[in-house]
């Protein structure tokens, strides 16, 4: 390890192009190669079954998810999570609108919805089993009761939050109550919603996984829990990597979103900075 | 001074609007059975769902239950906190380190920490160690995240300023690395706790270790709405309580600070 910091380190002081490029490509790939590598020496040796080698991982990924697998597992669970998380995000922003720009209403429901928020998300599935029975709308409306909650309450936070003489100087020049929420009120907030968003991604996957290892005969949870009875250990790892991947897909798509709706936003900032 | 009554009576207001809220909401949910709209035997009555709430106050079993929960609970959010504090420091203030793991940090953090629930199970059988594993992991990162964004937000010319006055290495880490990443510390602690809360729980649901999920999932696949929904209103208010306890203490160790100052009245 420390030959290593050594290398890296004359590499980015001597500046020429080849050795930008490598430490270009060394940063981001030098230790996840590094620890597979390890992985893959220390799962070689060792007779633990329950942590086989990134190969026999690659190799089950391969043979279990991609095939019929994916169409079965894996795009209903992503239909499910993309359904859940649009309804959230739509409910969220209408509802935190009305409510952060109505002061009565939003004192009569402060303390109910810091009740609401407060009950961890995944307690509601055995609820909305109770109500919905096992069925796809009910998994939906699992993951909708998770993930609104952070949307709603920062869309109220950033509604409210909206600069007064800017509330102000619309009223005096009468601007509708419409262009108001479009060119005003909405992307005052969209800094705070975008932060409720991307929290709200987090727990609908989450709550993806668990209402399909709970209650289904079909997903991506459903799938790894069914690997993990089995003892089927490598494919339950593959499993676990493709959730990854999916997590770090979402991330990655809400970034390139985030930035493109707060570009104004980041801007300002920025110039803020200087 | 005369802003003073009108204050007042405004969070007087407040407070009243906040009750009628929580009033009518038991209410609605009274009516709906009452009405017929749900079968009761899938929406118990409001009124059932609170006896059944304080029959399990002075059950021992289910303050045992309460206990258990909140022990994983706890040793998960220390451990996370605490390796999280140590490692964010480190990497915060190393740059090649940083660096060097960003991409790890940036693939490792978004796996859904309950996609490991099977490998725990696999590692550990149905045991507290079991949801620990999903505990520390999901918090881990609320605090590790913070702490880095922390350390590295330490002004330049403050930090030139400590070295030219030729501040130890250690008097550099309390006097001004540590004042600066409070607040975000604070921040992703507040996060953690909640976190950790719900994958204490969730764990219990899912691996069945002994507590208040397991007592959730079992009411469920009996049949007993009333105790669910008791349950249920019980996480409900734990996690209230671990919400308002976390802000409290972050306002308590952030009184100096401006962002805790700002909010009191001028």
């Amino acid at each position: 390890m420390t030959a290593y910091t050594g290398r890296i380190a004359t590499t980015t002081r001597s500046r020429t192009v080849g050795s930008r490029i490598a430490a270009s490509v060394l940063y981001p790939l030098g230790l996840p190669t590094l620890l597979l590598v390890l992985w893959g020496l220390v799962a070689t040796r060792s007779t633990n079954r329950f942590f086989p080698d990134p190969l026999t991982i690659a190799e089950a990924f391969r043979e279990t998810w991609i095939g019929p697998a994916f169409v079965e597992d894996v795009l209903p669970s992503l239909a499910r999570l993309g359904l859940g998380v649009a309804a959230s995000i739509v409910l969220g922003i209408a509802a935190g609108t009305v409510i952060g720009l109505t002061r009565w209403l939003r004192e009569l429901l402060e303390p109910l919805l810091e009740f609401l928020r407060a009950i961890p998300p995944p307690v509601l599935i055995p609820v909305a089993m109770l109500l919905l029975g096992i069925t796809d709308t009910m998994k939906i409306v699992v993951i909708v009761s998770g993930a609104i909650w952070p949307i709603l309450l920062n869309t109220i936070e950033g509604v409210r939050g909206t600069d007064s003489v800017m509330t102000e100087t619309a009223e005096s020049f009468q601007v509708t109550w419409w262009e108001r929420l479009w060119f005003l009120v909405l992307p005052a907030a969209s800094p705070r919603i975008m932060a409720g968003v991307r929290q709200a991604l987090s727990v609908a996957l989450i709550l993806m996984v668990i209402s399909e290892m709970f209650a289904s005969s079909s997903g991506l949870g459903y799938r790894i829990a069914y690997f993990q009875r089995n003892y089927l250990i490598a494919e339950m790892w593959s499993g676990i990597l493709l959730l990854g991947l999916v997590g770090v897909f979402l991330a990655v798509a809400f970034g390139l979103v985030e930035r493109r709706v707060l570009r104004w936003y980041h801007g300002i900032r920025e110039v803020n900075r200087a | 001074m005369r802003v003073f009554p009108t204050r007042r009576l405004r969070a007087l207001r407040k407070a009243m609007l906040g009750v009628v809220g929580l009033t009518g909401f038991l209410v609605v949910w009274q009516l709906i059975p009452t009405l017929g709209l749900i079968n009761p035997l899938y929406l118990p009555y409001v009124t059932d769902v609170l006896a059944r709430l304080f029959e399990q106050l002075v059950d021992l079993a289910f303050w045992r239950r309460l206990g258990s929960t909140m022990t994983s609970w706890a040793i998960g959010l220390t451990v996370a906190t605490v390796a999280a504090v140590i490692l964010g420091t480190v990497v915060g203030l190393v740059p090649f380190l940083r660096r060097a793991t960003h991409t790890m940090v940036e693939f490792l953090r978004p796996i859904p920490s309950v996609a490991l629930i099977p490998l725990a199970v696999l590692m550990f059988g149905i045991q507290r160690q079991a949801a620990l594993v999903i505990i520390i992991y999901a918090s881990f990162w609320q605090v590790f995240v913070q702490v880095i964004y922390g350390v590295a937000d330490v002004d330049a010319v403050a930090r030139d300023t400590a070295r030219s006055f030729g501040l130890t290495r250690r008097e550099q880490l309390s006097h001004l690395v540590l004042p600066t990443t409070l607040p975000y510390l604070m921040t992703g602690l507040r996060l953690a706790a909640a976190v950790a809360l719900i994958l204490a729980i969730t764990a219990e649901m899912v691996i069945g270790n002994p507590g208040l999920g397991r007592m959730i999932e079992l009411s469920r696949s009996a049949g007993d709405a009333a105790g669910l929904y008791a349950l249920v209103v019980v996480t409900g208010l734990l996690g209230l309580m671990v919400n308002i306890v976390f802000r409290f203490i972050e306002r308590r160790v952030l009184s100096w600070h401006q962002s805790v100052r700002g909010e009191e009245p001028l």
